[in-house]
Parts: C-alpha cells; structure tokens; sequence
C-alpha cells in the first residue's frame, strides 16, 4: 500500500517535470510581436512560411499580445528570464531595453549587406553596438472620409492646413447630425509630443536631461491646442463612444478626419465610403511621427545564429517586403525604390505620397530609462485635463515634478 | 499510539510532515521574510538590489498615487461592505425559510460565485456599457440616461462595487446559513409559546445568536476586499479616465512591479497593505466583545 | 421556521411573495450569464444593437471560430485542466499528510510548528507574490507547469482543515489496528483517510475552483501558449487601440471558461455548500 502510495507520488513527480520539457527535435525560435496582431497575423505567417521553406530545421514560434500590453509582457518575460528569442522593439523602448543590456550585439551574426536604409540602421544602434535590426517604419496623419466632406460641401484638406481649418472643416461636419463627428486625435504621450513638436517651443526636457521643462508656455499651447476639439464639440469624449474605437468610428462613416498611422490602411481598404489622406495640419510648424520598429534579439537567447537568421529575413527579406508592401502593412526599411513604387501605386488612398512628405519633418519621442512611468503619469494627467479636473497649466506643472523625480 | 518512541516515532513525523514543512518554508515563510527585506531596498531584478533604508516607505507616503489607490480602495469598501453585508443576510434569511424549490434559488445565487473574477468582470464590463448595455438599456426604459460607467472614475467605482455584490452575495449568504442552521430551533419554539411574532424572533434571537457569524464575515469580508484585483485591473475602459485614476493598491504593487520593475518600493507598498488589514482587524477584535454575543459564555 | 400561525389569506399573499422573490433571485444571478451566451452567438453587426436582443435574431458561431483562431483552445483547455487537476491531488497530498502528523501523533515541538502554520495563513496573498515570482524565476520556473503547480501547494488552509476533521476521530480506531500490527501509514491511508472523504471531496472542489480561476499568478509566470491557462487567455482577447473589441468573441471565451466550472459545480454543489458552511473560509 505504501508502494502503491509512492507510485502515484513518483508517477505524479514525473509528468511534472517532463510536461513542460517535450523535447523538439530541430530548432525553435520564438518571435514576440505586436504589430502583426490582429490585422497582419496572415501576412506573417506569409513571410514565416518562406522562412521555414528556406531553413529547414528552423521553426518560428509566433506569440502576439497589442501594443496596449506587449510592453508589459515582454518586460515581465525579460525580467524572469524567459524573453522570447527575437522580439520587436519600438525606438523608445530600444533604447531602455539596450541600456540594460539586454539585447544581443547582432553585428557578426548578419551578412551585412542587406540594404536598410542607413538612418533607420543608426536609429537601432547604441553606443556603436548594432543592437537591432530596423523593421518598418511607419507615420501618423490626417485620413478623411471624402464622402462627408462633400456632404458639407467642404474642400478635401490639403498639405497647407493649420489645426483651425481643421477645427473649422470638424464644424461642418459635425453640423450634419447628432452622432456625426467632425475629427479624432487622441489626448494622450505620443500625440503630445507630436503635437509640442509642431507647436515648436516645447520640450519635454533640456537639453542635458536633467530637468523637465514641460510645464513651459508652449507646450501649454500645444495641450490647448488638443483639448480644444473636445471644447468645439467636434471630437467625442470617451464615454461618447462608448467603447467603440476611434477606428470603428471611422469606418461607421459618422467621422469626418481621423488622425491614425498609416498601418490602418488594410484595416480601412474595405469602407463603404470614399477616403484619403494629406498630412497632418501644422501648428506653428510641420511635425510627424518617425516611429521605427526593430527586431532585436535577445541577449540570453541559447541559437543566437537561429535567431539572427530569422530577424535578417524578417526585416531585409524580398518575401517580407513585398509582404509587407503589398498588405498595405508598415514600410520595410529597405533603402529600395522598387518598393516604394509599388507602394505608391496601391490604391487607397490615393495620396499615398503624403506618407514620404510626412517624413520629411520627423519626430522621435522624448526617451528616458523610466519610460513607462512618464508615459503614464503624463497619460494621467492628460486625462484630467480632458475631465476638466485641472487646466492644462496645472497638469503640466505637476509633469514636470514627476518627471524631475524621474530623471533624477 | 502505534509505537511512539524514539527514532521510530520521530522516523513517522519526518516522513508525515516534511512534504509539508519544507514547501511551507520554501515557497512561503522564506518569500515573507524576503519580501521583508526588499522593502528597504531599490531594486530592479537587472542590477543588484542596494539597501536604502525607509527612501520606500517615505517615497510612498509622498506619492499622490498611492494616497490615490488607498482612497479608492477604502471609497469601495464603505460602499461594498454594508451593501454586501446586509444583502447576503437578507438572502440568508431568505434562504433558509423552508419551501419548496428554495434548494433551486440557492444553486442560481451561488453560480457567481463559482465563476471566475475574469469571466464576471467582462461579462459585467459588457453589462455596463453606456450605450449597447444592458444597465443603460434598462434605466432608459424607465426614462433616466445612464451614466458612462466603466468610463468616469468615480461612476467606475460604483460599477465594480455592484459587480462585487452580486458576485459575493451568495457567498456571504451560505457563511451566514451555516451559522443560521447552528441555532438551535428550541431558542423559537419558547419564544413563540411567549408569543412572539417572527419579527421579534429574527430581533432577539436569530441576530444576536449570529452575531460570531456575523463578525467573521465582517472580517472575511474587509481582508478579501482590501485585495481585490481583477475587476480592478480588468473592467475600467481602455485609455479612459476610470482606467487611468481607478486604481488600487493592489494594482498599483502589480504595476510597480511589473510594469515599472521597482521590486523595493512595490514590496514596500504591500507591507503597508498588510500592516493596514492587520490593524483593522486587530480593532475588529478589540470591539467585538461591545456586539458580539457568544453562547458559551 | 417561519411559518408561524398566520391566516390562510394572508398565507397565500406570503406565498405568492416568496415566489416573486424567489424569481427575482434566480433572474438575477443568471441574466448575465444568459447575456453571455446569447452575445456569444450574435454576429458583431448585432451586437451594437442600442435596442438588446435577447434571443439572437440571426444565431451564428462566427464568433467561437474567432475564437479558436485567436487561442489554441483544446491547448489552453488541456492547460487550465491540468493545472486544476495535478495541483488538488498535490495539495490534498501534501496537506493530509501534514494534518496527520498534526493531529495523530504526538511530538515535541508540535503547538509551535501548528502556530507557525496559522501564521502564515494571516499573510496577505499580495504580500507574497513579489517575493515568489522572484523565487520561481530563479528556479527558472517562468512559463513552465512548475510555476502553476507547485507554489499554491503548500496552503495552510487546507492541513488547517484537515486536521481539524481528523481529531474529531476517535483514537479507538488507531489502537485496534496498531493492535492487529498496523504502521501509521496503513492507519493514515486505510482508517483516517476513508473517514474523512467529505471533508477531503470539499477541499478538492474549492482546489479546483481557486486554480481554475486564478488570474494574478498565472498572469505574470504563464504567458506563453503552451502553459497559459483559460483565464489569462480570457483576459488577452480585449483589443488594444489598434483593434476592436470583440464583444461577442470575448463572451464566447467566457462561455467556454465558465462552462466546465459550471457543470463540476451543478455535479457537486451540495460539497460546495458544505464546505463553505462547516469552513466558513475560502472565498
């Protein structure tokens, strides 16, 4: 009986430990991504597909988590030691994640001569190490329902607006009935500095990054500049739209402008209305978003060439680009025309070439080690200011305390 | 006792308790105490932990955030626990009644319960949306505009709060039941020879003959409430104000943790959690001999 | 108890109350559960209906094909169950064994050890999970089965319990099978054990419960596919800003992460009860 007793104990140890162990034969490597759920998860397997095909012996292992909460997992995956072999980074966060040493120095894993282009290359580099390999890179603009403004018998927005004709055009639009809605630009870190930038006589920090000095005049400004679409009435609250995204607000028909990265354009290809694309309206200046994706491996990872075969093809592959191009996905960092012409040519939107002109006045975000925690706090503030709870000088002179705090 | 001596006896203790004991030690004590220890430090799981004494605790004590999720917890709980109190004594009350069909109610009101906090807060997350919700659905029958909810912090608050109760309610009833069903039916049969109505029996026998029950659901009710997590973490809306203001402080420990990786100042924030239910409950105890009527004594 | 002499006019009034409440209860604990199910089975166009339909006009499975697309399901299925399952024995285990050492035999030392164990059980579960993450991710445990089993088995509460039901045992027991030559691990498996089987289907079931539906630990130690478990893969399906949320996707994840607690419930409600009364803990 006691024999009897100790098996189901020995039986019991057994499957525990064996489990979680099945043993593989060939290589895994495991990718972690946002920017492929949920619209692009066939795409990827696209380009794995290919992959595979070409490495035998080599399979990819895919998880994807939104970019609400992939931060947060990878972070916790890194910490207990268990990061996923290859992973996307967004510039912001390389620039954490490199500082702590987590990410693999990729130069001699990779042939070289894959043609990224050479600014997106230096984005992903830190203190001489190539630490990661550009993806994509991809803006925000301003997209609009073509059809709405005909309605209001409005002109299409043009490369020339300033936010007022933006507010004036919302006006219009939001004239046409009660659940119409003139213009979507959400109030929160990564349109604030976007905006601060346009305003031009903001920054969050000074120059030597000692100090926050984002409760100054103009990024003031910049703050009122957003919260006045809520005060014009052209931009819904949240509880407005009661928890249907801005996207889905968009494609309903019932918004007029949109301002959205340019990876929603798969999403939008199947609207029922007429739509397009300019650049942003310009504050005191031209700003747009140069947000870069990279693929990095992981320092820990135990098949640093596995890895860094599959992060090369991924970023630098004809598979993957095209892929990419023809998904109306991100823009590879490929420094190939061809590419760009076939992705100029896609229709829509038809103003495709705003995306290039966008570029022309790129923003990157303000980065320190403590990241998520000003994204946060400036998210939370932002959001009272919204409520009303605090005016846009409270709110900013209270950042700055946080942000001294971090900084320090 | 089968032969209790010497190394035989000790051989049988060893070999009963040590599975035991050891995880105990492992996974738990030993977990305490250096959790205990890592509130005094700066810590970031990459980098070496460095001592720095109470920097935490005063960290804490200036933080507007955590003054924040301690006035929301305690705002919850001054809703939660009278509601959940007096609604699940009700149900008790209820329950026990001898009728028909009455084992059919008491199964329906304890499937909440069954169920998971992550199924109950997206299903009520749903339930409570403003304008495709089955709340403000139903109060516009009746002519009033719902609030936005799952939106506003302190409407939020309000939402997760009745999600609480519905959920908890058949738990707190059946605690109760158990002590309902320890009063011995001789105390209503004397009482009903004087000629007592069942208003005065509930009065003077059913509630201070329950008052122990009562006083542990009270203190089961306050430690489980101080640490509620998921409808916390999962019902306010995506990037709204109730997801940026409503927070707890058992969110904000898995925050610091996990998303700002301060191990020091998270572990910190916990002790103060523990710290607070110990001397709530240390009064609770304190007070309990003003209102709770043992029959033993 | 109740029923006091009353007259029979105001009896049937009493009555007909009863009912309504009764009605009234069961209404609502189950609407939303029933709201559930029938968002599950509505295309999305319906579901942003501002007029609810309970009854699907146009009944569909769209959304658990979604759904199967989204999460491997018989994967975290198989997971959840298997955590559920190997954790109960591994506690049950581990605790009666302890209880038998606590109320069985006698030893030096025993009130200290037992208060040691009551201690533990006052420490708040958050205080723990910082301190244990880090212990399990130096074992090197994260995304493992380990993470989800082996941790949770060493609860006080249930050895707590345990021993409480096996001193109300008589010693008559013991002695006469010490007497046909019995060792104390015959008179642990053959006599105490048997005795208790309420208690011990009681604490299987709440076992079970609590681990089927644990969310905090298994969110940040079992993330990836081929340990994640059905509530934290539940909780993964809200969209983020880029995408929309499903509503009738993520209620089809509730449906079928509620339904197998539902029927072991429905099967053995009368432990459940049981349990909860005598124990008056466990939440």
């Amino acid at each position: 009986m006691l024999r009897k007793f100790s098996i189901v104990l020995v039986v019991l140890l057994l499957v525990l430990s064996v489990a979680p162990t099945m043993a593989q034969d060939n290589v895994t490597v495991r990718y972690f991504t946002f920017s492929a759920a949920p619209d692009h998860l066939e795409d990827l397997d696209t380009i794995i597909a290919a992959f595979q095909e070409a490495n035998p012996g080599i399979t990819i292992e895919v998880s994807t988590a939104p970019f609400d909460g992939y931060f947060t997992l990878l972070q916790a995956d890194v910490m207990s030691e268990a990061a996923p072999d290859v992973f996307e980074l967004n510039y912001e966060n390389f620039v954490v994640y490199a500082a702590n040493d987590t990410l693999l120095n990729i130069d001699s894993y990779v042939s070289g001569d894959a043609p990224y282009y050479p600014r997106a290359l230096e984005a992903f580099q830190y203190e001489g190490e190539q630490l990661a390999l550009p993806e994509t890179f991809s803006t925000v603009l301003l997209f609009y329902n073509a059809d709405l403004f005909d309605q209001a018998g409005l002109e299409y927005p043009t490369a020339d607006w300033t936010w007022a004709d933006a507010i004036a055009a919302g006006e219009q639009i939001k004239a046409l009935g009660d659940d119409y809605w003139g213009l979507f630009s959400p109030v929160q870190f990564w349109e604030f500095y976007k905006k601060a930038a346009q305003q031009g006589e903001c920054s969050f920090f000074n120059a030597e990054m000692t100090e926050s000095t984002i409760n100054s005049a103009g990024c003031v400004a910049a703050l009122e500049t957003m919260v006045s679409f809520f005060d014009t009435g052209i931009m819904p609250t949240a509880a407005q739209m009661s928890g249907v995204s801005d996207s889905e607000l968009f494609l309903s028909g019932k918004l007029g402008m949109i301002v959205t990265g340019i990876w929603m354009f798969s999403a939008f290809e199947g609207a029922d209305f007429a739509w397009d694309i300019q650049i942003e309206p310009a504050m005191n200046q031209h700003g747009h978003h140069f947000f870069a994706n990279g693929v990095a491996v992981s320092a820990a990872t135990s098949q640093p060439e596995a890895a860094a075969k599959w992060a090369e093809f991924l970023t630098a592959s004809e598979v993957a680009a095209n892929v990419r191009v023809t998904s109306g996905w991100e823009l590879p960092a490929l420094d190939q025309p061809e590419y760009f012409a076939a992705y100029l040519e896609q229709t829509p939107p038809a103003n495709r070439a705003a995306v290039f002109q966008a570029l022309e006045s790129p923003v990157t975000p303000p980065v320190i080690e403590r990241q998520g925690e000003m994204q946060d706090a400036i998210n939370g503030l932002l959001t009272q200011v919204v409520d009303g709870e605090l005016t846009a000088q409270d709110a900013l002179d209270q950042a700055k305390e946080i942000l001294d705090g971090l900084v320090k | 006792m089968a032969g209790n001596k010497g190394w035989y006896k000790w051989k049988w203790v060893l070999f009963f308790l040590a599975p035991s004991l050891a995880g105990l030690l492992v996974f738990i004590v030993m977990p305490i105490l250096s959790s205990l220890a890592y509130a005094f430090t700066d810590w970031n799981l990459l980098s070496p932990p460095e001592f720095i004494g109470f920097a935490n605790f005063q960290e804490l004590l200036g933080s507007s955030r955590f003054w924040l999720a301690l006035r929301n917890t305690v705002f919850m709980i001054a809703i939660y626990l009278p509601l959940a109190f007096t609604l699940g004594l009700g149900l008790a009350l209820f329950l026990n009644r001898r009728f028909r069909g009455m084992l059919i109610v008491r199964t329906a009101t304890y499937i909440p319960v069954i169920a998971s906090w992550v199924v109950v807060s997206l299903v009520w997350k749903w339930i409570f949306n403003p304008s495709y919700g089955l709340v403000n659905y139903g109060l516009r029958l009746v002519g009033i505009e719902g609030p936005a909810w799952l939106f506003e912090p302190t409407s939020a608050m309000f939402a997760i709060v009745i999600t609480s109760v519905w959920k908890d309610m058949g738990f707190i009833a059946l605690l109760f039941l158990g002590g309902l069903q320890n009063i011995s039916e001789s105390y209503y049969e004397a009482a009903r020879l004087d000629g007592a109505n069942p208003w005065r029996l509930i009065r003077h026998i059913t509630l201070p003959l329950l008052s122990p029950t009562m006083f542990f659901v009270v203190i089961t009710l306050l430690i489980n409430y101080f640490q509620m997590f998921a409808q916390v973490w999962l019902m306010p809306m995506a990037n709204s104000a109730a997801d940026r203001q409503v927070e707890t402080i058992v969110t904000e420990v898995v925050t610091n943790a996990f998303s700002y990786n301060r191990m020091g100042y998270a572990s910190a924030m916990s002790w103060i959690l523990f710290a607070i239910i110990f001397v709530i409950t240390f009064i609770q105890l304190r007070l309990q001999n003003r209102w709770v009527y043992y029959e033993s004594d | 108890m109740n029923q006091t002499k009353t007259q029979p006019t105001n009896f049937t009034a009493n009555k007909t109350a009863t009912y309504l409440v009764m009605a009234l209860l069961i209404v609502t604990s189950v609407l939303p559960f029933l709201w559930m199910l029938s968002t599950s089975f509505k295309s999305q166009e319906y579901i942003l209906a501002s007029t609810p339909q309970f009854i699907p006009e146009n009944i569909t499975f769209e959304s658990y094909t979604q759904l199967a697309d989204r999460i491997d399901l018989p994967r975290t299925m198989f997971n959840s169950m298997f955590v559920a399952v190997m954790g109960l024995t591994g506690q049950l285990i581990v605790a009666s064994m302890a209880a038998y050492a606590f109320a069985r035999l006698e030893w030096r030392g025993r009130d200290t050890v037992f208060f040691l164990y009551l201690a533990t059980l006052m420490i708040p579960s958050v205080v723990l999970i910082i301190p244990q993450f880090i212990l399990v991710r130096s074992l090197g445990w994260v995304n493992t089965f380990m993470a989800l089993i082996i941790p949770g088995l060493f609860s006080p509460f249930s050895t707590f319990l345990l021993r409480q039901s096996f001193r109300g045992i008589p010693k008559d027991f013991d002695e006469a099978a010490v007497i046909d030559g019995a060792n104390h691990f015959t008179i642990f498996w053959r006599i105490i054990l048997p005795m208790v089987k309420p208690t011990l289907a009681t604490l299987a079931l709440l076992g079970f419960m609590d681990r089927w539906n644990d969310y905090l630990w298994p969110l940040f130690v079992a993330r990836r596919p081929e340990v994640i478990t059905l509530p934290v893969a539940l909780a993964g399906l809200q969209g983020g800003p880029r995408s929309l949320t499903e509503w009738n996707m993520v209620m089809a994840g509730a449906v079928v992460t509620v339904l197998p607690m539902l029927v072991v419930y429905i099967f053995t409600q009368r432990w459940f009860t049981q349990g909860v009364m005598s124990s008056g803990l466990k939440g």
